[in-house]
């Protein structure tokens, strides 16, 4: 077999893909997505951590930096942060056993039609598990314990824009629940079908609707299918000289009409800007029609802006299936970096201030103790005494000499991009800002680490739930002034709900200012626990995360900064957005969608 | 009445408390001197972020919150904000603590000297002891001792240096700054010092709550503060005051902090060095100024024996689950934290509930003594009473005390009559003991005028009440059914309901009564008097047995004190008060009308006299729109409506049973 391979830039990761693929893109291949991910866990079906023989971690496959690696460290820190043993296995469901699907119930009047305009469908246990769910942590659980809830009765794959208006009609016509699918990495149960609807479920999966139909590079925009996912349009814009620079952590397998339908926020958004800032032009189909503006003005007052409907309606108003988005010539230049504080209040102040003089570099996050820890643990075996002796200088002089406490230094990662000599002036403004607040710079290769540990994370996680690990993130924004309050007293809240609930073990509970803006942050949390001796781990893990989500409001939090309501969350919408909002936005679905089509329930 | 609402009554007998230990043993065998001058090094608040005071006043000086009243003053005002800060920073000066360990060594000898001379043990629960240093390490502490004495917060600082404990933060009154070099020892062991009253104060308001709150949330130092404000008198709690908790709860509703742990501590004290000075104060003899020679006089006392302390150290209150599903935190998410603002209603109410349960936690735990159980015995029998009867007596109330869940202090081993014979003897100058009676001492040492021997025998009778009243909250609400019951005339329990509601209404000033309890109140008292068997509830009715009329004659008597009181308050409004008279002199014209009608012999109860019943009777007048007060200049004069204030005593002596129309209005 002929194993050429090209090499493509994805966030600055050389990603090797077999040769033969590369007239395809990932999304096509999504039509059969069970061939090349997995059908109960994160990611690539090659890509996974173990422990080998010898009890070290290790990652296999070939896909990333990471791929191939042994990660010595990561043993002792996984059993001493969870107090779990290599003994004590969970392991998964192996193989997914069709017979427990539940039986599709299937409206024909509206097969028979569908069967007419050619529109492929399935409705093979397979497919209809495979986008049955998102990426919250009961829903993975489920699985890998071979439950199933109520999945969809068919999955439909539309080829283009026209072919979403025929499926539209057709599902109102004959009273059909429609849930659009774009790439399944939800966290917010978004995905998850009400259990008790009743009318045949048709998960509509945008994934053959992942073409660049047309870049401008007068006006520096492409025209876009939804379906198409992250790294196939960073790719495929890459050939021409281009990028978004929208890179969410999910930008592997999310898709352009996810980000758009939940709000999505890149890593990058202090250069690019978030997906509102992106998007020039949206096409919805809705039940009532297509939704569209007229022109592609950069910016009008013509009312309410009606992308703002679109934007984070989470599927129950229609299907994206067409974006207009601004495109960049691609950065010259790179450069990851990395700064150590005594504490994490001197970092959080460091952050204000780079924020307070808008100098933000194109990423910036702060890491806490805890994260800083688990980053390290994921350090790959050091070939060379040299660069072993080297760390241990580095510590010493970090410990010892500059008298940081190991146990609450902190640290933030940056990534600059631009032309090589702003970047150069750039990262030499941030160093001398975060000097101020007693930070230290600490190498390239500590920053990349850090960012390395966003895209392994769910990965992890897959390794953890095999070892009674179980955890999740989850995210906010607040005010610049609560930042600090709001991670002690979550990370606490965590800590004493576990305790109180009864888990057996002290939970990780660590978090991350991850966004910065001009006026407050996005803070991000990990939060994981062994759950051995636990009768119902998931519904103890719900609560907790109940706990916190409620003591993040209560310290002045948003609901969400990104990752969207969903279901899980939309217990606080009325709270968040007061009775009237409420009304607003069911007016909108009232008109746009009389009969529920878009029945996932999201949001409302 | 919604007697629907949930109360699982627990049996307060069978309440679980901690066993005590003598501080003061090790005392009489080591050396006092090594003790000061040991090594000390207190557990401290996981969160703290070190500091000296000096720091601390810098911190609060450039506080955002301060920084905002400064420039809003000096909007407001057109003074300049440099004026401003430089009055800031001198309230600060004279506000704060200096915190130093060489005086609090000094404390801690001289202390040991004196504790050793005056009392015969310290007794402290270290189990409780266990608990607060557990929770100092975890949340912020707030200590909440009950105020009987001066000697309150020595003994705290005192018994927290011996456990090795961080020495707590004061807040003291003013007023001991006037002693000159003992205020400022004070200030140097931890004492910081507030004004009585600051109402409009917006600079002092600010200095002030920025200083404890900064202290609070940087973990300094444990707070300590008074909630009844100032020294009970009477022995008996006083109605919180809320200024202190309200700033000590924002840090946590503002989410500054993760939790605050509220401690509530009860002293007793077998007998209260200020004993003598209180019945004096309360009937008139105004209170000496704090003055370093008043103190040094007292030293005479230090020859006297006044028995035991017991400080029991409560288990430790965690506001967050107080406040967990009452009060919603993001209220305070749309206005920046510094800038100060109202609490909302909830947040008050909240408050107040929890000052009032605080309180009464407090209460649960203060340690009684046979004696306090002797007194109330005494006081129902101002004639004497055998001694064969009062060890009799004094059996029986003890078994009724604790099956209501006194904390007595009393070892089964030690006989009644053992325990009634050391009671009278720690007791003599209030007590005779004449041929096998006892009998209040009420006799004048030397005959003087009869207004004189009046006030001589009504000073016995209130030092007396000052041990009843210990019991008091043990038998308050039994007590209130007892005298609803009574008042009622019929067993239909929706009139007892109605009749206890109001007694509880009468005297939510008097007692620790929290405001919206009557129907919990009301099921605990009918809990606890079918316990011991005294009454019948039923679902209509209430019926008193058979058994049951020794309890209730004892209970109804025991409170008759506050009734008779109340109504001589009325009774002076209706026939005597002048229309329109100044409120300054409303306690001497209410004196001076009960003593004309002790001498005539219309009135026996000398606790009527006591200027504490009178004010808490003006007080709930008031908050009944008996009295109103109107400002008239500076003056505030009181206008009575004699009709209400004559329906109101009526009602108290039982004369108008069911008069519900004028009740309401009332």
């Amino acid at each position: 077999k002929k194993m050429a391979m090209v090499l493509t830039a994805i966030r600055g990761e050389l990603v090797v893909i077999p040769v033969e693929w590369s007239w395809l893109t990932l999304s096509r291949v999504l039509f059969s997505r069970q061939e090349v991910m997995k059908w109960n866990g994160w990611g690539y079906s090659d890509s996974r951590f173990l422990f080998n023989k010898k009890g070290q971690a290790e990652f296999t496959g070939r896909r990333y930096r990471l791929s191939g690696m042994v990660l010595p460290s990561l043993k002792d820190w996984f059993e001493s942060t969870f107090g779990a043993s290599l003994q004590h296995k969970s392991p998964a469901t192996a193989t997914l056993n069709a017979s427990a699907v539940p039986f599709p119930s299937l409206n024909e009047a509206f097969l028979q039609d569908l069967k007419s305009t050619g529109i492929p469908f399935s409705h093979e246990a397979e497919d209809r598990v495979f986008r049955a769910h998102g990426h919250c942590l009961h829903e993975i659980f489920a699985l890998r314990e071979g439950k199933f809830g109520r999945v969809p009765d068919l999955v439909v794959w539309p080829n283009c824009h026209e072919d979403v208006v025929k499926t539209v009609d057709l599902a109102c016509r004959h009273n059909v629940c429609l849930i659009p699918y774009g790439g399944g990495t939800s966290v917010s149960s978004a995905l998850e079908c009400p259990p008790d609807e009743t009318r045949c479920i048709v998960s509509l999966d945008t994934s053959q609707m992942s073409r660049i139909l047309w870049i401008d590079e007068k006006n520096l925009t492409a025209h876009v299918e939804a379906g198409i996912v992250g790294q196939d349009l960073e790719r495929l814009l890459n050939e021409s000289g281009y990028c978004t620079g929208h890179e969410p952590d999910s930008m592997e397998f999310s898709s352009l009409g996810g980000w758009v339908a939940t709000r999505a926020s890149g890593m990058k958004k202090n250069v690019y800007g978030n997906i509102e800032d992106l998007v020039v032009h949206i096409k919805m189909v809705c039940p009532r029609g297509v939704v569209e503006k007229s022109c592609q003005g950069p910016r009008v007052s013509i009312g309410p802006d009606i992308h703002h409907f679109i934007m984070g309606s989470e599927g129950t108003l229609g299907v994206v299936t067409e974006v207009t988005i601004k495109i960049r010539p691609m950065p010259e230049y790179q450069k990851y970096g990395s700064v150590v504080f005594p504490n994490f209040e001197q970092g959080v102040a460091c952050l204000r201030e780079v924020a307070k003089q808008r100098c933000a570099p194109a990423s910036i996050r702060l890491m806490d103790n805890a994260q800083f820890q688990f980053g390290h643990a994921l350090k790959p075996q050091v070939s060379s005494i040299f660069t072993s002796f080297l760390d241990g200088l580095k510590k010493f002089y970090i410990t010892k000499f500059k008298g940081f406490d190991p146990h609450h230094l902190c640290v933030a990662t940056l990534l600059f991009e631009g032309d090589r000599e702003r970047v150069l002036q750039h990262e030499k403004q941030v160093y001398d800002i975060a000097a101020k607040f007693g930070g230290l710079a600490a190498g390239e290769d500590n920053g990349q680490r850090g960012y390395m540990l966003t895209f392994v994370i769910a990965y992890l996680r897959d390794l953890g739930m095999d070892y009674y690990v179980i955890g999740e993130s989850f995210e906010t924004s607040v005010p610049w002034d609560r930042v600090l309050d709001l991670c002690r007293n979550v990370k606490e809240r965590i800590v004493r709900e576990c305790r109180e609930r009864g888990v057996q073990f002290p939970p990780l509970a660590t978090c991350r200012v991850t966004q910065t803006y001009d006026a407050g942050a996005c803070v991000y949390f990990y939060f994981a626990f062994n759950y051995r001796g636990l009768a119902d781990p998931v519904n103890i893990y719900g609560r907790v995360e109940h706990a916190a989500r409620e003591e993040i409001l209560a310290n002045g939090g948003s609901l969400s900064h990104h990752h969207g309501v969903g279901k899980l969350r939309k217990h606080w919408m009325p709270e968040s957005i007061s009775d009237v909002g409420i009304g607003m936005l069911k007016s909108v679905k009232e008109y746009v969608d009389p009969d529920n089509i878009f029945g996932s329930r999201n949001l409302l | 009445m919604a007697s629907n609402t949930l109360y699982s009554p627990r049996d307060p007998a069978l309440k679980k408390r901690d066993d005590f230990e003598d501080i003061l043993e090790e005392r009489r065998s080591s050396s006092d001197l090594r003790y000061a001058l040991r090594c000390y090094v207190p557990v401290v608040y996981k969160g703290i972020a070190p500091c000296k005071p000096g720091v601390l006043k810098t911190a609060v000086l450039q506080s955002d919150r301060l920084r905002h009243v400064v420039a809003e003053m000096s909007k407001e005002t057109g003074e300049s904000a440099d004026v401003i800060r430089e009055e800031a920073s001198g309230i600060l000066e004279e506000m704060a603590h200096r915190l130093r360990l060489g005086t609090v060594r000094f404390f801690a000898y001289s202390l040991s000297k004196a504790f050793k001379a005056l009392f015969q043990r310290v007794r402290v629960n270290e189990d409780g002891i266990q608990r607060l240093q557990q929770s100092i390490q975890e949340h912020p502490v707030v200590l909440l001792p009950s105020h009987r004495s001066y000697m309150d917060f020595l003994i705290m600082s005192y018994i927290l240096y011996t456990y090795d404990l961080s020495l707590p933060v004061i807040a003291a009154g003013m007023d001991f700054l006037g002693m000159k070099i003992v205020g400022e020892m004070l200030r140097m062991s931890g004492a910081f010092f507030i004004r009585r009253s600051f109402g409009g104060d917006k600079l002092y308001w600010a200095v002030f709550s920025e200083y404890v709150k900064t202290m609070l949330r940087n973990g300094y130092a444990p707070i300590e503060f008074f909630l009844e404000g100032t020294r009970s008198r009477t022995c008996k709690s006083l109605t919180p005051k809320l200024g202190l908790l309200n700033i000590v709860m924002e840090p946590f509703f503002k989410g500054e902090v993760f939790d605050v742990s509220l401690v509530p501590i009860s002293i007793s004290y077998e007998r209260v060095l200020e004993e003598a000075l209180y019945a004096r104060e309360l009937l008139g003899v105004p209170k000496p100024k704090e003055s370093t020679s008043g103190l040094l006089k007292a030293r005479k006392i230090l020859s006297e024996d006044y028995g035991s302390i017991h400080v029991y150290f409560g288990h430790p209150v965690s506001l967050r689950s107080l406040a967990q599903g009452r009060i919603n935190r993001s209220q305070y998410n749309l206005l920046p934290r510094h800038i100060p603002r109202r609490p909302s209603q909830e947040t008050q109410a909240f408050v107040n509930e929890t000052a009032y349960r605080l309180v009464r936690l407090q209460e649960e735990n203060m340690v009684l003594r046979p004696w306090v159980l002797v007194a109330a015995l005494l006081l129902q029998n101002p004639d004497g009473v055998d001694m064969e009867r009062l060890v009799e007596q004094t059996s029986w109330l003890r078994g009724l005390a604790v099956s209501f869940g006194a904390f007595l202090d009393w070892p089964d081993y030690v006989s009644a009559s053992k325990a009634v014979a050391s009671s009278l003897a720690l007791h003599t100058g209030l007590v005779r003991t004449e041929g096998g009676r006892a009998q209040l001492a009420m006799e004048p040492k030397e005959p003087g005028s009869p207004e004189e021997d009046l006030f001589d025998r009504a000073a016995s009778v209130l030092s007396c009440a000052s041990y009843r009243n210990q019991i008091l909250h043990v038998f308050l609400r039994p007590a209130l059914l007892g005298m609803a019951m009574q008042m009622a005339e019929a067993s239909r329990k929706d009139d007892i309901y109605s009749c206890f509601s109001f007694l509880r209404d009468v005297f939510s000033n008097e007692f620790i009564l929290c405001p919206g309890g009557t129907v919990q109140d009301f099921d605990e008292a009918c809990y606890m008097l079918t316990k011991c068997a005294a009454v019948h509830v039923q679902k209509q009715e209430v019926v008193a047995t058979e058994k049951g009329q020794r309890i209730l004659s004892f209970l109804t008597s025991l409170f008759q004190p506050f009734l008779k009181g109340y109504q001589v308050v009325c009774r002076f409004l209706c026939e005597d008060a002048p229309e329109g008279f100044p409120e300054s002199e409303y306690v001497a014209a209410v004196r001076s009308f009960a003593v004309k009608r002790i001498l005539s012999g219309e009135l026996t109860c000398y606790e009527a006299l006591s200027s504490d019943v009178q004010k808490n009777a003006l007080a709930a007048l008031l908050r009944m729109k008996v009295v109103r007060k109107l400002k008239v200049g500076d003056q505030v004069t009181l206008r009575v409506n004699k009709v209400a204030a004559n329906t109101l005593e009526n009602k108290l002596g039982g004369r108008v049973s069911t008069q519900k129309a004028l009740l309401a209005r009332l």
